[in-house]
């Protein structure tokens, strides 16, 4: 993985330094909360519901072993006990004191992380694909192209102030599990017609209040004008975005209203200026970050068919948990491993510190030191050999981290909801419990298969509602909670905003209306047909009817 | 009652009679009155540019069984902390 040069060890380290002084300043009166607050959320430090909220980036969702007992050891040290994995492929603290702030992060500094930009109107934390590098349907690494546009958009002094926050993804494989076409920009990559790996550059998608799947500006870029043309984009955003209003700033709102051709033309304009200057990427720059992703020393081994097959024979608990949580690595002999953050007993995405302790252990005893986030709020080990398989499942259900339902019903994307988030209307995260807990019995959620139900606490949409096969999203209704549905939403590559189905429902039916709807869907559905083909194919009448009635 | 949160730590305290800060409920001062709230209102504003709290602002209580339970649910999830149990 990319290891910070002296640039980066010294932009962290300074800021840490900074923002100590910022914070003693603000503890001794001499900065106003007004004064402060921007300066605090340029580091992440947020304050929610009960406490300061302290986010911290974690690139592309990866992390090794020492950053991941790092983790652990800020938890245990400044927090609870326990850290939440973000949609963003980010972590966040929910209890950390403003006082031990500085040293929180002198000590994340240490381990080469920090929550610079995880807030605030600028270049977010970019997100790819938890599979990158290892996936066997990839044409090329993402992680090289992130890294890129993490160092171009670092402290990046023309966009520092952009009308409002900005999201890219980067997916290097045609099956999209980066949700690129939800983002601000989305970067896919693909080969053109003589063969050539670039992007196709996809802007104006994203959820919240005003959802958009975005729209294709560039069929392909070669990669060595991503920079310029990246900055284009950003250039035409940052002066025609608008900013007299929070809730028409991003990007999106600018596309829609003056159409994807003005836009392309706009940026095509602006390219034109930059083209082939100083932010051309030359291969020899694309060689040296290529090489912090080195493959790690694979041993040359064949699948392990056999004996892994007689494993899941004698033990059917394992043998789920094989079929659930696995994915195919390029490499034979080896296995990608979700590691499930969805138990039926703590909120989606949290994970503890003694949790965290172990995971770093099993990161080195299993897969070469790494781990990633992924945007379901699960883990990943990405290089188990198979003939580990086994030792590494006993060892997670000790931890209680071996849930075998990547991708099925109870791999609920939720929101910290009103539990811990300020601006939710509704709580999320009871939601998500109760819908693990009705949906238990594993012949059933085998026999439902690939779902998503993504539950958001408010319309700023977190918790990913608009693209869940089933979105849940919580809203305040004359003092009471109340949950809406949408049906039919999708974050793949062939990505679609979910219907609304009609009113909410009261909290206490909400659970009710998730089993009508499936049982719908069994009803209605043909042979193997996974709920989203079904919701495509017959649209939302009969929903509508079981949910509401024949009237 | 008044609900802030302390500028140091950031948790979630109530003004007391005393105009002193705390974090139990049960201590905090209950007004009874606009003029009451007021005064309350005053002395929290006070601790806010004195730079102790940040955000102060009054919560209509109701009072249950001798208990107290701020009548809006987003308040009363402030108050008493998260639905779902402290990961451990």
């Amino acid at each position: 993985m990319y290891r910070y040069d002296e640039f980066d060890a010294r932009l962290v380290t300074e800021r840490v330094e900074q923002f100590r002084r910022q914070a003693q300043r603000r503890l001794s009166g001499e900065l106003t909360e007004d004064q402060f607050k921007p300066l605090r959320l340029m580091n992440g430090l947020y304050l929610q519901l009960h406490a300061y909220m302290m986010r911290i980036n974690i690139p592309y969702g990866a992390l090794s072993s020492k950053q991941m007992r790092q983790l652990a050891h800020i938890a245990r040290t400044y927090d609870k006990g326990y850290g939440h994995f973000t949609t963003r492929q980010n972590i966040q603290y929910n209890w950390i004191q403003l006082k031990n702030v500085p040293d929180a992060l002198a000590d994340l500094a240490a381990v080469e992380m920090h929550g610079i930009q995880s807030s605030g109107n600028c270049i977010r934390n970019t997100t790819s694909d938890q599979y990158a590098g290892v996936a066997r349907d990839e044409l090329e690494d993402p992680r090289v192209y992130c890294e890129i546009i993490r160092q171009w958009s670092t402290l990046h002094p023309e966009f520092s102030f952009l009308p409002r926050k900005f999201k890219i993804a980067v997916t290097g494989s045609p099956n999209d599990r980066a949700a690129v076409k939800l983002h601000d920009i989305g970067l896919r990559m693909h080969q053109n017609e003589q063969g050539k790996t670039g992007f196709e550059v996809i802007v104006g998608g994203g959820q919240g209040r005003t959802p958009f799947v975005g729209k294709t500006i560039r069929d392909w870029l070669a990669p060595e004008h991503l920079l310029s043309y990246l900055e284009a984009i950003l250039r035409v955003y940052n002066l025609d975005g608008r900013r007299d209003n929070k809730y028409k700033a991003r990007i999106k709102i600018l596309v829609h209203q003056i159409g994807t051709d003005e836009f392309r033309r706009l940026v095509d304009t602006e390219w034109q200026q930059i083209k082939d200057g100083a932010l051309n990427l030359p291969q020899s720059e694309i060689d040296r970050i290529n090489a912090y992703f080195t493959p790690p020393a694979y041993a040359q081994i064949d699948d392990e068919t056999e004996s892994l097959n007689e494993q899941r024979t004698q033990n059917p608990a394992f043998d789920a948990w094989v079929q659930a949580n696995l994915a195919e690595h390029k490499v034979s002999g080896y296995s990608i491993v979700n590691i499930s953050l969805k138990s039926p007993k703590l909120p989606p995405g949290d994970v503890t510190a003694v949790q965290m302790d172990a995971l770093a252990d099993l990161a080195d005893e299993y897969s070469f030191s790494e781990l990633r986030v992924n945007h379901r709020q699960n883990l990943v080990l990405a290089d188990v050999p198979q003939k580990d398989l086994l030792s590494l499942w006993t060892k997670l259900i000790e931890l209680d981290l071996a849930t075998p339902n990547i991708g099925l019903i109870s791999d609920i994307i939720a929101c910290p909801g009103l539990d811990y988030c300020a601006l939710a209307n509704a709580r999320s995260i009871p939601l998500a419990q109760e819908i693990h807990q009705r949906f238990q019995d594993i012949d059933k959620v085998h026999d439902i298969g690939e779902l998503t139900i993504n539950i958001s606490g408010c319309m700023n949409a977190c918790g990913h509602h608009h693209v869940g096969h089933i979105g849940i999203l919580g809203v305040d209704k004359r003092g009471k909670e109340f949950y809406q549905f949408t049906l039919g939403g999708s974050s793949d590559q062939n990505a679609s905003l979910g219907d609304r189905t009609g009113k909410g429902f009261p909290a206490d039916e909400a659970v009710n209306a998730v089993e009508k709807i499936l049982n719908t869907y069994i009803m209605v559905r043909n042979d193997g047909e996974r709920f989203l083909e079904t919701y495509r194919r017959v649209g939302m009448k009969p929903f509508k009817e079981a949910l509401y009635g024949s009237a | 009652m008044i609900i802030a949160n302390t500028l140091a730590d950031g948790f979630v305290v109530f003004l007391t009679e005393a105009h002193s800060w705390t974090n139990d409920i049960t201590k905090g001062a209950v007004a009874e009155t606009d003029e009451q709230a007021e005064s309350l209102l005053t002395a929290a504003k006070q601790a806010e540019q004195t730079n102790v709290v940040i955000d102060p602002y009054l919560i209509p209580i109701n009072i249950e069984d001798g208990l107290r339970k701020p009548t809006e649910y987003r308040e009363y999830i402030r108050a008493t902390g998260p639905t779902v149990p402290i990961p451990s």
